[in-house]
């Protein structure tokens, strides 16, 4: 799955992560990249002071210069973190596990010892890295964050005129919806507000999903490897291709993408899927929020 | 055995007479629990409630029980929303609350609300249901439109105060100001700052003008230093402003006018807003800095420098001050030898992202500590900080309440020494008794939870991030602070040990948050089983298996959604968020897809 990380790189705007959690895979979600445990990537967005992951790696602080705190993944963590501190502290744990049962007292010295791994490292010499920004840190509220990315700028007037949508103030938030796509288990989010128009996210959604079903066709054994990576999925949004864009509005009902006005739909799409053109007459049909479902049963 | 008699018949109207003196809600829930004739005539006259999570209680339990009740404060979702880690549609919803007090409670006059989501059919409804209505407080709220304020302000009779803290409020225009009633003269507070859009000009103007009781009034962006200046000449009384934009030309008759009309307010002692200040209209401020009990400059990163230290060194009678870094160390020497008086001191980061040259270290903290010795509330962003320092300020300042220090990057050490900060936050615990609240940063090991443990007594709150190495930190603070009622915990090695170490603790304390932490859902599943009076409550987005489970016809479909997720084997996955509160409200009804209740 290498040169899909690229990609992603590419499209993903300000790096929002995705992210898949399987039993043995562990994706970093979050404001990272994905990562697979056991490749040590050198893009990995760790925090600073993982001194143990970070010694052999090259700081790439340049992807993450311009990074902003993804707001709306607050879904996600920082499970990296977690699975760093808890392979760090692993060690520690053991440890400390002996020393508790030799005194009752905890020594000092003994936690000092145990926590050697953070404590012994040099301080990170390029700070910028460290500024690199982990979800929700620094623990600053997100009204007072917005006003930081927009304090330079003096308001605008704004002409007040009947009849126009409500605009949404923060535009410097990303707008995340989940999309998924027949056929492939794993779901994704995509910031809508990163398009002006529904090309540009036709060709987003394309760049997405498309050797993620490619890879969904090889690993079912088709012969056709090296073609089917890189198929464009096209014509979504006019039901001429193999799939279609669909959307579902915040009043729950599936909808075309591309009916109404490229605002509106931006305002009202609260999750996207990719489905099967041939799927597509009994699919409207049926209610698709699990909540619905939930709640039926 | 007359004597005796005599004692025991007590009439109730004295009994309520004696309640009346108690506000302290501590209070009256103790009183409450000493036999049914208190808890009813407490109940009964209760006048104020505060309920810390609203999923504590149901809310027609609790609006059953106080018929009486005026003011209601309501606290939502966890602190650690206002960081982002709580999904949208998580929850704390007011509506539930507004209905069930619409129908037992008619006398209510004031609702103050933090982090929960209102609509505007619940304000509709709070100002209809509620002839009395006088007080609406919002922080950090979310689900409304200028819409909603635009009901509040047409239907509310004798309005006095209208409170907007950072909320999110969705613009529909500036047409909602005008929806007060010629014949609404009463208000006392108007804060609308948080507001992004434009505001009807004329219509502020003309309201500011018929409200001669108004002591405090905050400003948004919007407005020019014309209107301001205007809005100063009505308002002599004015005891706190928030001014709206401060860019001015320096020869225009908006900022003359501006200059004469503040040097009227001789009650001004609380400033804030100072949009786009230029330096010029900071010079109009200083004929009444003398008097100034409040300052934040926090949204004013123009504000900085000399022009700080210019403005700064007027503040002598200063108790609250918010400013951002860019004051740098030099800034906060000067506070230290400008306000003698401070009592709480807020520094923000003005650049989140960016590495510039590092703007307040510890020098800034400690000339402060030094120069303020009555500081008893820090919130300070930084770049570094060192165990002396810490030392020292605690020395200065042994009566801090509450102490919040954030090094932006995390588990950075001290950078003299290289070692951890345990020390430093250690003696802050040990020599400030009576410490309440408490957030804890850079490279931390199991030892400092050692001392809040053993010191930290009066300890409330407590917020932990990248800190600490084994189960033990966290159970350190769990048998050893008595008062502890907010935990929240993000990226620590505790795991089901620490989790599990101690769980009728939980139930002396409101909420316990764990994100980013080493706990499965078998800790999880071992806790809400052991403890059935918690809610305890997972966040997690373990979407992919969903899929695939669905996908591959594996998991039925059972009568809760959730609990094919929860119950299909793997109790060794991670949870990722969790949320533990005390309730005897039982589980939520209105939990999302998202949050799973064991």
């Amino acid at each position: 799955m290498e040169e899909m990380q690229p990609k992603l790189l590419d499209l993903i705007p300000n790096e929002r992560g995705w992210g898949v959690t399987a039993n043995d895979r562990e994706m970093v979600i979050g404001g990272g990249f994905g990562v697979r445990e056991e490749k040590k990537l050198e893009l990995r967005l760790g925090l600073p002071g993982e001194e143990d992951w970070n010694a052999n790696r090259k700081k790439t602080e340049g992807l993450c210069a311009n990074v902003k705190p993804s707001f709306s993944l607050g879904l996600f963590g920082a499970p990296q973190t977690k699975q760093e501190a808890g392979l760090v502290t692993g060690e520690a744990q053991k440890i400390q596990a002996k020393a508790d049962k030799q005194t009752s007292i905890v020594e000092r010295k003994a936690i000092a010892h145990a926590a050697t791994p953070p404590a012994a490292t040099p301080l990170p010499s390029n700070s910028r890295a460290a500024n690199a920004p982990v979800v929700g840190w620094p623990p600053v509220r997100s009204f007072r964050r917005n006003l930081a990315s927009t304090s330079k700028t003096v308001l605008k007037p704004q002409k007040w005129a009947s009849g126009t949508c409500a605009k949404f103030e923060n535009s410097t938030k990303g707008l995340f919806v989940k999309i998924n796509m027949d056929g492939v288990p794993i779901g994704r989010k995509i910031d809508l507000k990163a398009y002006d128009s529904y090309d540009k996210l036709s060709s987003a959604v394309d760049q997405l999903f498309r050797g993620l079903l490619a890879d969904q066709r090889s690993e079912i054994g088709t012969e056709k490897n090296v073609e089917e990576k890189g198929r464009a999925i096209q014509g979504l949004l006019d039901g001429s291709g193999e799939y279609t864009l669909v959307y579902e509005d915040d009043e729950g009902d599936k909808m075309l993408v591309g009916d109404v006005p490229w605002e509106m739909f931006v305002s009202t799409a609260k999750r996207l899927r990719v489905l099967k053109s041939s799927d597509l007459s009994a699919s409207t049909l049926r209610t698709t929020s699990r909540k619905r479902a939930a709640t039926e049963c | 055995m007359k004597v005796q008699s005599a004692m025991f018949y007590f009439p109730e109207e004295v009994i309520e007479h004696i309640f009346s003196f108690l506000t302290h809600h501590p209070d009256r829930n103790t009183v409450s629990t000493v036999c049914k004739a208190w808890y009813k005539i407490e109940r009964l006259s209760r006048r104020e409630v505060f309920v810390g999570n609203c999923y504590a209680i149901r809310p027609d339990r609790a609006a059953a029980r106080f018929p009486g009740l005026r003011s209601l404060t309501l606290k939502g979702k966890p602190h650690f929303a206002d960081f982002d880690l709580v999904p949208p549609d998580w929850g704390g919803l007011a509506g539930p609350w507004i209905e069930a007090m619409a129908r037992s409670c008619p006398n209510l006059e004031e609702l103050r609300m933090k982090r929960m989501v209102v609509s505007d059919e619940s304000l509709e409804l709070l100002v209809h249901a509620f002839p009395n209505f006088k007080a609406l407080v919002l922080v950090s709220c979310e689900g409304f439109s200028t819409d909603g304020l635009a009901a509040v302000a047409r239907s509310c009779k004798s309005l006095r105060e209208l409170d907007l803290q950072e909320n999110e409020i969705e613009d529909r225009g500036p047409r909602w100001l005008n929806s007060f009633p010629d014949m609404c003269t009463s208000l006392v507070s108007l804060n609308f700052a948080c507001l992004k859009g434009e505001v009807n000009l004329k219509s502020l103007e003309r309201l500011v003008c018929r409200s001669p009781n108004l002591k405090c009034l905050r400003l948004n962006r919007a407005v020019p230093v014309e209107t301001l200046a205007k809005i100063m000449n009505q308002c002599p009384n004015l005891e706190d402003l928030g001014t709206g934009s401060l860019l001015a030309d320096q020869f225009s008759e908006a900022y003359v006018s501006l200059i004469s009309a503040l040097q009227k307010c001789k009650k001004l002692r609380c400033l804030s807003g100072f949009w786009d200040a230029s330096p010029l209209c900071l010079l109009a401020v200083y004929p009444i800095c003398a008097n100034l009990t409040g300052l934040n400059l926090s949204y004013a990163p123009t504000v900085q420098g000399q022009d700080f230290i210019n403005l700064i060194q007027h503040c002598v009678k200063l108790l609250r001050l918010w400013v951002l870094d860019s004051v740098g160390d030099k800034g906060l020497a000067v506070v230290a030898s400008a306000c003698k008086e401070l009592q709480e001191l807020r520094v923000f980061p003005s650049d989140l992202f960016a590495a510039g040259p590092a703007t307040v270290t510890e020098e800034g903290l400690v000339a402060i500590s030094t120069g303020c010795p009555k500081l008893n509330s820090l919130l300070y962003f930084c770049h570094s900080m060192t165990n002396s320092a810490l030392i020292t300020v605690s020395k200065n300042c042994p009566n801090f309440t509450r102490f919040r220090l954030c090094i932006l990057e995390p588990r950075k050490p001290d950078p003299a020494t290289n070692e951890p900060l345990d020390e430093g936050f250690g003696a802050v615990v040990k020599t400030c008794k009576n410490l309440r609240r408490f957030s804890i940063s850079g490279l931390l090991t199991d030892q400092v939870f050692y001392y809040i443990g053993k010191y930290a007594k009066a300890l409330e709150m407590l917020s932990i991030a990248f800190a600490g190495d084994t189960d033990q930190g966290m159970t350190y603070v769990l048998n050893g602070c008595k008062n502890l009622r907010k935990l929240e915990i993000r990226d620590c090695p505790f795991g089901d040990g620490a989790l599990l170490a101690d769980v009728t603790k939980y139930e002396t304390m409101r909420s316990l948050w764990m994100s980013s932490c080493d706990i499965s859902l078998r800790g999880c599943k071992a806790l809400a089983t052991k403890m059935p009076s918690l809610n305890v409550e997972i966040i997690n987005e373990w979407e992919a298996e969903m899929e695939e489970n669905l996908n591959n016809g594996v998991a039925e479909v059972i009568s809760n959604n959730n609990n094919k997720h929860i119950n299909n084997g793997n109790d060794e996955r991670k949870v990722e968020k969790l949320y533990v509160y005390r309730t005897v409200g039982g589980p939520r009804t209105d939990a999302p897809d998202f949050v799973w209740t064991l």
